[in-house]
């Protein structure tokens, strides 16, 4: 169980985050929506334990996230951040692995061998194994990022998962495999939480979404509760149609064309 | 190349570069009899006549000289790699951006308070005094070069290689300065002891440098596993569990403490530090684990084998060691930032 009380968390004046709580129990896969900017990425930051907040208690399991070493806490969470660089040349296979490193010291035992080469598999990444990561193209190398986190905690049912845009940069086959992926581990009891972009993705493998606005949280239930067009509109400033799949009952997120109008006042005098 | 192997291939041509070495120079010993009289001297073997002139020579000018260039070398090799670990890069060499000239800074200025402080460098204590100065003026130039070269928590290539180059300026004028103000004893000192080189090579200089050398070459190899989170990004090493800071001081530490001694010895040997980890990479991958003890024992055969150069090409003239391995490392600098174009400009 992941549980967030009353977080808030700011640099400098800026309030990023306001007193945010909810909490996610195993098998729920969780997904955060919202607008540029508002607080998606840094409350992962929270959850991940990267960044510490003002105020309010992050815990995970019935214990707060500071009472955990780092080595624990890499045992029972991994993350998938947005932008990943890496430096050196290594082979595809050297980077799943390390997702491993925090269960060896100088050898990766049998069964971290086993669960790179399965992770790979399920990820797709097994055919390009020995090639160099950086000769990948972007979805590729996202998907060896995605990899790599899931080999991290993948033997450890009710680990949390927190994954930010992990579909980013994916053709549409990798994007609806990947959230199949992440919706099989919360089925394994795994908690998900994972920011999207894509309502619609959302809407089919979410179980519960949470709608972030400034820093707050504005809406959290399913998505058949909460993707209306006045909660979309509220959040993101665009019309919508929202319809029901008849045969799936998942809710079809339909934006309403924008016209860009040429300002017809001059920018400059 | 089977990772095995190249440790193999690596330390049995250290071991005969390291004969051949030691019997070339203008009284030109044959590598066989070298081998016997080193086997003679540690009494495994029993030599019936010793030739004392090739006695002397080697062992109170060559082997010295030898075992300092493998010293050195393994120094620079080793560090370098270390520091492209923790600077996320490649190009991060000590002597482009600065740390050696912060060691060269911290060893003049104790070289020109030294008349007033202690009665000579000529003693034991000076040279340790030397190295540990120059280790510390390494220590606080990287820390410095960091932090400048950090955006948002993410390292800054361009940032760190121009910074370089204004640490390299700021510590060569003050230097300068030092030097200036110097008195005629200590300027004599500081002379001799900036043409560096390793002609220097005495038992005593040879003595003062293995601990500082001998600690990062055992101790950072344990580091690999971590230097390779780091290619992640630092935040995603930490999500690894990994002591982000603890690393960093630790490599920064260890990895200063060889090159800042290596320097107060033998002066700045420039590109050793980019040239050795790179040949290792092409030869046996990234990973770190190998890339760091790898790069020790290559940067000890590429130091004697670059000695040898500069002491056999224009004969009896000695070149200094520097040129050599500025020949070789420069254009192989240029190679990565033509190779890397693309991606350093997106940085």
């Amino acid at each position: 169980m992941l549980t967030i009380n009353n977080i808030t968390y700011q640099v400098g004046q800026v309030k990023l985050l306001k007193d945010i709580s909810f909490s996610i129990k195993p098998g729920e896969m969780v997904a955060i929506l919202g607008s540029n900017g508002a607080g998606k990425s840094t409350l992962l930051k929270i959850l991940s334990g990267t960044n510490k907040p003002e105020g309010g208690t992050v815990s995970l399991h019935g214990r707060l996230l500071n009472d955990y070493t780092p080595v624990e806490l890499a045992h029972q969470r991994t993350v998938l951040t947005q932008q990943n660089v890496v430096s050196l040349p290594f082979l595809v296979k050297e980077i799943v692995l390390m997702g491993r490193y925090p269960h060896y010291q100088h050898t990766p035992s049998a069964k971290d061998e086993h669960i790179v080469q399965t992770v790979m598999e399920a990820t797709g990444v097994q055919t390009f194994a020995e090639r160099s990561y950086l000769t990948l193209s972007g979805g590729e190398q996202q998907r060896v990022q995605l990899a790599r986190a899931l080999a991290q905690v993948w033997e450890q049912p009710h680990a949390l998962l927190l994954m930010d845009e992990p579909i980013a940069g994916m053709d549409i086959l990798y994007q609806q495999q990947t959230l199949a992926i992440l919706r099989s581990m919360a089925q394994k009891k795994f908690i998900v939480v994972s920011i999207l972009h894509d309502m619609n993705l959302a809407a089919q493998y979410a179980d519960r979404i949470i709608m972030m606005k400034r820093g707050r949280k504005w809406y959290d239930g399913t998505p058949a509760e909460i993707l209306n067009p006045k909660s979309i509109y509220e959040i993101f400033e665009i019309e919508a149609d929202v319809f029901t799949n008849p045969s799936t009952l998942k809710q079809i997120i339909m934006p309403h064309e924008i016209v860009f109008e040429q300002s017809k006042t001059p920018l400059t005098h | 190349m089977p990772k095995g192997l190249v440790y193999v291939i690596l330390s049995v041509s250290i071991l005969v570069a390291g004969i051949v070495s030691v019997g070339l120079g203008a009284v030109h010993i044959p590598a066989s009899e070298v081998f016997l009289l080193i086997m003679h001297k540690v009494g495994i073997y029993n030599m019936p006549q010793v030739n004392e002139q090739h006695n002397v020579i080697i062992f109170i000018v060559r082997l010295p000289r030898l075992l300092l260039a493998i010293l050195v070398g393994a120094a620079l090799g080793i560090s370098g790699a270390a520091i492209q670990g923790i600077f996320r890069n490649p190009l991060a060499e000590p002597g482009l951006i600065g740390i050696s000239a912060g060691a060269t800074l911290m060893a003049v200025a104790i070289i020109g308070l030294e008349a007033t402080l202690l009665t000579g460098l000529s003693n034991i204590f000076g040279y340790y005094l030397l190295a540990f100065g120059a280790f510390v003026g390494a220590g606080i130039t990287a820390l410095l070069i960091y932090q400048i070269s950090r955006h948002n928590g993410k390292p800054n290539v361009a940032t760190m290689l121009l910074a370089g180059i204004a640490i390299n300026a700021l510590a060569g004028a003050l230097t300068g300065l030092i030097t200036y103000l110097a008195s005629e004893q200590q300027l004599r000192n500081i002379t001799f002891w900036m043409l560096g080189s390793l002609g220097g090579a005495t038992w005593q200089t040879v003595a003062t440098l293995v601990p500082f050398v001998l600690i990062p070459v055992i101790l950072l190899p344990a580091s690999g596993k971590a230097l390779n989170a780091f290619a992640l990004g630092e935040m995603q090493a930490g999500h690894l569990g990994l002591d982000v800071n603890r690393t960093k001081r630790r490599v920064i530490l260890l990895s200063t403490m060889a090159v800042g001694a290596a320097v107060s010895l033998t002066g700045i040997i420039n590109f050793m530090g980019l040239l050795v980890p790179h040949i290792i990479r092409l030869m046996m991958g990234v990973d770190n684990k190998h890339v760091i003890p790898a790069s020790a024992l290559l940067g000890a055969l590429t130091l004697i084998i670059a000695d040898m150069i500069s002491r056999t090409l224009i004969a009896p003239i000695e070149l200094p060691i520097g040129v050599i391995t500025a020949l070789i490392g420069a254009p192989v600098f240029l190679y990565i930032l033509i190779r890397d174009k693309r991606k350093l400009s997106l940085n």
